[in-house]
């Protein structure tokens, strides 16, 4: 077996609410291997973003417990200043949003070069040259003058392109990409998703894959963990996961996405919201009150991953008998229509 | 049915001024010959890329920009130029995209969602209450939230906060500018949702600008197809999306990801190859200016920017 490049052990990132911590990432354990995608999905609140920024150690004001293990050392016992070392080298983060991400008073190939200087990948005098062949690495057309612009003369999918050509700049082990397409158009998306898949190969480093996408996930990622209220209630092969999702919480969220042959018709709704950290049942199914139609028998008191068929794990039992409210409604319509039927013929 | 809003070679063109005495050197033509109709009760989508020039068509129609030619028909009668009159700013509204930016942080939900109403009718406090309680009924929030503020409600909720003043004086058309792109999925479900019941409801005909389309295949009965301030394809949603004909259309289509794990990889090639195909033929598809070419009638309903053959 190929030896894991990140392994995190039961991570907890706790803020502080009112003079108390609040774990919004609560006992989280991930592995991923060199040349793996593995996709972090959930709704905004659930906790992806805080889990990366936990790996990346950018959080300044948190409680971070657990173990990082990243290519054997392990991150949250190392100083900050080894720290600066591997952050942005062999591991490192495209981020979400590249209107805020990049410098506006620098110019694109100085905020390159300045990754390469930190991590002393390149010798003074071929940084400059070495900069913009990473930007023509990204597809960025006529190279030379983008280097020379500053961020707010560049559209949006071409500054994430600089941003990605930051984060692969020293050749990163480890990739972790933070929803890098949700500020893009379509066509654009597609580019930049090829772009990491062939960067990805090239560099056989793994991707930490963060989005609300679906649709992007299934195209991506080799692995799906899906995220709720702070922790991975489920976590399978994609493939798998597509086909057979189990936890009711993945149920909804692949009902909730309008799909091509139901024009006009109802979208799946999950009831609710995702509850404040402060205010959050911790010790039963966090689920639970966004599916009040199931039975509260169904849920197990604080709730375990389980493995439930080769390397496909699900948080509490409530997805044994789980069902979709809608689905349940369709079928009593259609009973009771099946009954007046039978009512009739009788009479 | 007749047709609610009719637009007609609608052009939008921002100067560009320079030089010494900052004479107008040029014009961004933003929006550049764009024609739609959209019939009672129904919902149009307009999609394109960013810079498109979709939302500067909405905005066009409810007289948020100026134009430079063209003219707008609502209910038959021009409201471009000197022709609107009050009754049209009350029939047409807006809901717009960032549910965080377009409401007022310093006014309460009741100020917010009454003061269409307050704009155009004399009404005693009383009245105003119960007509916003009726308002908060129909989008579906508590009447607990009169007097709260905007940041103490959800995305979804505050985007239901901006539906409510979109329908406080009873509009015919809504111009909906990418009213779920900022919202996560399982609130996009819950939004799209209300707003069809709305439509139904009040009988609304709808603008539904976005560039997802996927929201845009369920939500809307007729779609047009936005490329550099021209529509490029226009049909009925099976049209659009069973069968495509401009290469720009197709192009978008194969750029959706699918859920489907199944057929990832034919999609993938599918992308790749028109992908091939865009580069290589797509400046058959443009005139000199790279813009568009005129829209011809492949059918009723069905008009793409073809090439002529030969």
């Amino acid at each position: 077996m190929e030896e894991n490049l990140l392994s995190v052990r039961n991570l907890t990132t706790s803020f502080k609410i009112d003079g108390e911590y609040y774990p919004a990432v609560d006992d989280v354990s991930l592995d991923i291997k060199p040349n793996e995608v593995v996709a972090l999905v959930g709704e905004s609140g659930s906790g992806k973003s805080a889990t990366a920024f936990s790996l990346m150690k950018l959080h300044r004001a948190a409680r971070i417990e657990g173990e990082v293990l990243f290519n054997g050392k392990d991150l949250m016992k190392i100083k900050e200043n080894k720290m600066n070392t591997i952050r942005g080298g062999e591991l490192s983060m495209i981020f979400q949003d590249p209107m805020t991400a990049l410098n506006p008073l620098m110019k694109i190939k100085y905020q390159i070069m300045e990754t390469l200087k930190i991590h002393k990948t390149k010798r003074k005098e071929d940084r400059e040259e070495y900069a913009i062949e990473l930007l023509r690495r990204v597809g960025i057309p006529r190279a030379e003058r983008v280097g020379e612009s500053f961020p707010h003369e560049l559209s949006g999918g071409m500054r994430q392109r600089v941003v990605i050509a930051i984060a692969i700049a020293n050749r990163p082990k480890l990739l972790i990409a933070d929803e890098p397409t949700t500020a893009l158009d379509v066509t654009i998306q597609a580019q930049i998703l090829d772009l990491i898949r062939e960067l990805q190969d090239d560099l056989n480093s793994g991707v930490l894959l963060i989005t609300h996408d679906l649709g992007v996930v299934a195209e991506m990622a080799d692995r799906v963990a899906v995220m709720y209220a702070g922790q991975i209630v489920e976590i399978a092969p994609a493939r798998e996961l597509f086909k057979d999702p189990k936890h009711p919480y993945t149920r909804s969220l692949l009902n909730s996405l309008p799909s091509d042959d139901v024009q006009g018709s109802k979208l799946h709704v999950i009831e609710g919201v995702v509850p404040p950290l402060n205010k959050m049942e911790r010790d039963s199914c966090r689920f639970a009150p966004r599916i009040p139609w199931i039975d509260d028998d169904e849920h197990e008191h604080n709730p375990q991953l389980r493995e439930i068929s080769p390397n496909h794990y699900v948080r509490c039992t409530c997805y044994k008998n789980f069902y979709l409210k809608s689905d349940r409604e369709t079928s009593i319509e259609v009973e009771a229509a099946q009954m007046e039927e039978i009512d009739e013929v009788t009479e | 049915m007749s047709n609610l809003l009719e637009i007609k070679d609608l052009k939008v063109y921002y100067p560009i001024r320079g030089g010494f005495f900052n004479t107008v050197k040029d014009y961004v033509k933003a929006v550049d010959g764009v024609s739609l109709t959209i019939p009672d009760g129904t919902t149009y989508g307009l999609v394109g890329e960013s810079g498109s020039g979709k939302t500067t068509t909405g905005k066009a129609v409810i007289g948020l920009n100026h134009i430079t030619e063209g003219e707008i028909l609502f209910k038959g009668k021009a409201i471009s130029g000197s022709g609107k009159s009050v009754e049209n700013s009350k029939e047409i509204q807006m809901i717009f995209q960032d549910p965080y930016s377009s409401l007022n942080v310093r006014k309460r939900v009741f100020d917010i969602v009454s003061e269409p109403i307050r704009n155009y009718h004399k009404r005693t406090k009383d009245e105003l209450i119960a007509e916003v309680l009726g308002l908060l009924q129909k989008v579906g929030l508590p009447p607990g939230s009169l007097y709260k503020y905007p940041h103490e409600f959800s995305g979804g909720q505050r985007q239901r906060i901006g539906v409510a003043r979109a329908i406080a004086l009873n509009p015919e058309l809504i111009i909906a500018d990418e009213p779920v792109s900022a919202l996560d999925v399982s609130v996009q479900a819950q939004v799209l949702n209300f707003m069809q019941d709305i439509q139904e409801e009040m009988n609304l005909t709808m603008l539904f600008i976005a560039h997802d389309l996927g929201v845009v295949r369920h939500m809307c009965q007729h779609i047009g197809i936005m490329y550099q301030g021209r529509l490029v394809e226009e049909g009925t949603t099976e049209e659009i999306f069973n069968n495509p004909q401009h290469l720009y259309t197709k192009r978008l289509i194969a750029a959706i990801p699918d859920t489907d794990v199944d057929k990832i990889e034919e999609n993938l090639e599918v992308r790749q190859t028109i992908k091939e195909e865009y580069e290589e033929h797509f400046h058959e598809y443009l005139d000199e200016e790279g813009k568009a070419l005129p829209l011809v009638n492949i059918s009723p309903t069905h008009k793409v920017a073809l090439p002529a053959k030969g």
